[in-house]
């Protein structure tokens, strides 16, 4: 392994205090440079890492930029067709209640050809985590409009900017399932920054947690940048992501789970 | 008065060039070389080791998880 080192005098094993998770496996990730998917694996890793979920947990990979997952995190995987990640994850988790079982899906999978699986699913309150990477863009097709295109953001189908009079407005997804009575906790993050990446590590850990009380589905949309759909630098598209999709896509958690008073008022305890 | 002092390793043939970590990086330690790796990208490296302050905001940002951070009292 090449690498480059600071000061080597500090470089002991007990001054460590970041390294990379053992669960990324040593396959080099085939994203763009500065993608925000490489980032999100590596936090979904170090969180089923933490919590040692490395036995229990089968993820299900979806069809996008993000269809190799399953190269990347050492867990069980089951490749989904395109959308349906939400069906098959409803499978799995009615056939193997104990273990956890999440999906990991783009806006193409989830907000459009798969808008379906994920309301039902949502509105069935089926118990498992559902990430959703929001990039305002089909990535992997060549950077078309998606259903969480901003206005007037321009992609290769809307050169002039989204104009929402012929082409409608973005699908706020991630809100409509908030409403639905099935979902126990939904939260939107970012992971632009340090600071973001270190919330949205903690909302994700906040719904892994979650979903072990197997009380409905967790929701988790993480606002992601897309470099080279966006025709930008990775400085500038994070920037960029700040400026305009945050105004937009607002960060906070959505829903919380109420106290257990609150769901049963007539409980004294 | 203790003082905080870090130390990065980076893994050059895994780095993608993308300078999120650079423009993270608040003391400055981290420049982006004159030279490429294999695989053709300009990788970051600590310039200026003597900065890091161990903070660790430069691993929790790069994207393909390349930095690994020591951190020590002197």
């Amino acid at each position: 392994m090449a690498e480059v080192t600071g000061i080597k005098d500090y470089i002991r094993p007990e001054n460590l205090v970041y390294s990379k998770t053992r669960l990324m496996t040593d396959n080099v990730l085939h994203y763009c440079p500065g993608c925000g998917h490489s980032t999100a694996h590596r936090i979904l890793a170090e969180i089923i890492d933490e919590e040692g979920l490395q036995q229990d947990a089968i993820g299900i990979s979806p069809v996008g930029c993000s269809v190799f997952l399953y190269n990347y995190i050492d867990i069980d995987w089951q490749e989904a067709a395109h959308g349906r990640a939400p069906a098959l994850a409803t499978a799995i988790k009615r056939l193997c209640p104990d273990k956890f079982v999440f999906t990991y899906q783009g806006d193409g999978d989830l907000a459009a050809i798969g808008t379906s699986e994920t309301i039902h699913s949502c509105n069935r309150g089926e118990n498992f985590l559902i990430i959703f990477i929001n990039n305002g863009i089909y990535g992997m097709t060549g950077g078309q409009m998606a259903p969480t295109t901003i206005p007037g953001m321009k992609s290769s189908t809307s050169p002039y900017g989204r104009d929402t009079v012929r082409m409608g407005f973005p699908l706020k997804i991630t809100d409509i399932v908030a409403t639905l009575p099935g979902t126990y906790y939904v939260s939107r993050q970012s992971v632009h920054t340090a600071l973001n990446v270190r919330r949205a590590k903690r909302a994700l850990k906040k719904a892994v947690q979650y979903q072990s009380l197997n009380r409905g589905t967790c929701f988790v949309e993480i606002v992601s940048n897309c470099p080279a759909g966006w025709k930008m630098t990775p400085v500038e598209a994070n920037k960029w992501l700040e400026e305009n999709m945050l105004p937009y896509y607002p960060l906070g958690d959505l829903k919380v789970p109420q106290p257990e008073k609150d769901l049963n008022p007539g409980s004294t305890d | 008065m203790a003082k905080i002092r870090g130390s990065i390793v980076i893994d050059i043939e895994r780095c993608k060039g993308c300078e999120i970590c650079m423009v993270t990086c608040p003391t400055g330690t981290i420049k982006m070389a004159g030279q490429v790796n294999h695989k053709g990208y300009f990788y970051a490296w600590p310039a200026n080791p003597e900065l890091c302050i161990g903070c660790a905001n430069c691993a929790v940002v790069c994207p393909d998880g390349v930095i690994t951070v020591y951190k020590t009292k002197i």
